[in-house]
């Protein structure tokens, strides 16, 4: 059921966020006359096919093709939510699962309270807080993203911590929250109950039994929060002056660049689909209850 | 949750107190609620009466006086054309506390409406509008917004309906849930013995009964619409200049950022930062006097 889901939402996410910019491009094309005399539907066709094959079409504004942009802008993306990926999953989850097993504790009080507040923020909020006490005051790190040309990896990331914080604090939030009921729901089962009494080590327990369970709901928050996180990379991207598909689309938006603006969203549309996919899947590989295909 | 919401919710002869004043006088014992609370009304005074009290006007512009760091004149400093930052900051509130809340409004009356029809009838029309709405709650607000921006224009007008139409789904998912338990209940079916109308037992029966889980949804709704108000403001997209906005000003004076002139942004964030956790603490405490 959950694959099945998983299948149907993203067919659904595609044509919703085709409708809003079919739409557009029927404005654009009376304004630019291209194509102006075909019906809508043949010009989404086509343009769908074009987008197949690679072409995505020439930018208004850059009078160039679109894809090297799309492709660039993308592959920036990735390495910038990659960063804050690396760093918030196994923090967050580490941290939901020490609030749990100090449930009511001042340290839970703390994980919880502390992580509630930073979730609720703003991106653009943490991240001009974050630029004063990391680039201005403390000048620890750089306050833009554009690294120098022929960056080196290490500095690449280097450039990339400060911009990937305000995303990792949000995120942080979520994934600990859902970590810490997972694994207080865990905690309470009978099955928890029945290993210690057989006297497993209380490490064994936590390991093999009570995180296997706790983790499963935490990996379906990860991955629904992809599309939170493209709404924040659009908002970084901007703050932080980084060449991403984020800022891509909203130069784009500003300069009613629309080929640039279409195939940026549906660039994000299909990473979606990917995700939530890729998030079906995984859940799958670690529930041994919820088996693709029908070798049951 | 929403049976045993609905239970407390409907009248209820036999105790001292009725059930909204239980609801009521827990909040006044919760601390969390009354330091959101607190927070919040801060705010919305500022909104409504803040020229008469903020030392300067926010609009003035002194060229001579422009990046001035925080002084005994000036608490805040001033920006790049000498406007007074603590009074732009204390003004600042209203444009935010006018967008938020009617976008939340109009989200919370979309959303119970859909949400009521979703789930008292069920079958095909609930498959297909749910089918819609999870692939609408997929976007991100921003991304709506940045397309109805570029296809109608910015205007404080286009926020409203973007971000109420952008919450109206997860409303209407709670209210869903929640009229999906209520329709079996007894009271529901008495109403249609009586041959009482879809839209009566609809509004009339239902409605009232599932008003708790509505409720909390709406707060919690109403943080995450000040979240995106202003980061669209932030983005340049509603509000517009020369509202002292705080996610304007953000914008407008965070590229000399580098320069040191932290006091131009610092306050702004600050601001924001204060009234989105006060609303979120207020959510909290609401969420949790209608759940005991």
């Amino acid at each position: 059921m959950v694959f099945l889901g998983g299948q149907v939402l993203p067919g659904n996410v595609g044509r919703a966020i085709l409708g809003p910019f079919a739409d557009q491009r029927a404005v654009d094309a009376l304004n630019h006359s291209l194509g102006v005399d075909r019906p809508l539907l043949t010009q989404y066709g086509s343009w769908i096919w074009n987008f197949i094959q690679g072409d995505m079409g020439t930018s208004y504004i850059f009078r160039s093709p679109v894809a090297p942009f799309v492709i660039d802008a993308l592959g920036n993306s990735m390495k910038l939510a990659a960063v804050a990926f690396v760093l918030v999953v196994p923090i967050g989850i580490l941290g939901g699962v020490i609030a749990a097993l100090n449930l009511n504790r001042p340290l839970d009080r703390i994980i919880s309270l502390g992580g509630l507040s930073v979730t609720v923020l703003p991106e653009f909020v943490t991240g001009i807080i974050l630029i004063l006490i990391f680039g201005v005051w403390l000048r620890w790190l750089p306050i833009s993203a554009a690294w120098p040309r022929d960056a080196g990896f290490f500095t690449q990331l280097y450039y990339l911590i400060l911009p990937s914080l305000p995303l990792f604090l949000v995120l942080f939030g979520y994934i600990a929250r859902m970590a810490r009921s997972g694994m207080i729901e865990a905690l309470d089962s009978d099955y928890t109950r029945t290993a210690v009494l057989k006297g497993l080590p209380w490490r064994t327990v936590i390991w093999r039994h009570v995180l296997r369970n706790a983790l499963l709901p935490t990996i379906t928050v990860i991955a629904t929060q992809t599309g939170y996180l493209i709404g924040g990379l659009v908002v970084i991207e901007t703050l932080f002056r980084y060449q991403g598909i984020g800022s891509l689309i909203f130069t784009a938006a500003r300069g009613k660049d629309f080929p640039v603006l279409e195939a940026g969203i549906l660039t994000i549309g299909i990473v979606y689909a990917v995700a939530t996919l890729a998030a079906d899947f995984l859940y799958s590989v670690l529930n041994p209850r919820i088996r693709l295909g029908t070798d049951q | 949750m929403s049976a045993t919401d609905a239970q407390t919710s409907m009248p209820d002869n036999t105790g001292r107190r009725g059930p909204w004043a239980e609801v009521f006088f827990s909040l006044l014992r919760s601390g969390t609620f009354l330091t959101g609370l607190g927070i919040v009304l801060f705010w919305v005074a500022c909104a409504l009466f803040g020229e008469h009290f903020a030392p300067y006007d926010p609009l003035a512009d002194d060229i001579i006086n422009a990046l001035a760091p925080p002084s005994a004149e000036h608490w805040f400093g001033t920006d790049q054309i000498g406007r007074d930052v603590f009074s732009r900051v204390i003004v600042g509130s209203r444009d935010i506390l006018t967008v938020a809340p009617l976008a939340t409004l109009l989200a919370t009356i979309a959303g119970t409406a859909l949400g009521l029809f979703t789930g008292y009838f069920r079958g095909i029309v609930d498959d297909i509008v749910s089918r819609i709405l999870e692939a609408f709650m997929a976007i991100p607000v921003v991304i709506v917004a940045l397309l109805a921006i570029v296809a109608l224009g910015t205007s404080k007008a286009t926020v409203i309906v973007v971000i109420g139409l952008s919450f109206a789904p997860i409303i209407a998912r709670t209210v869903r849930s929640a009229v999906l338990a209520e329709r079996e209940l007894d009271y529901v079916a008495a109403a249609q013995l009586r041959h009482e109308s879809a839209l009566h037992t609809m509004f009339v029966e239902i409605l009232p009964n599932v008003i708790p889980p509505i409720l909390v949804e709406t707060t919690v709704r109403l943080g995450y619409a000040i979240f995106a108000v202003a980061t669209l403001s932030f983005m340049g997209f509603g509000i517009q200049p020369p509202s002292p906005d705080w996610g304007l000003s953000i914008s407008s004076n965070y590229g000399m950022i580098g320069g040191g002139f932290w006091w131009t942004v610092l306050f702004d964030a600050l601001a924001i930062a204060s009234l989105v956790i006060g609303v979120n603490l207020a959510a909290d405490g609401v969420q949790g006097a209608l759940n005991d």
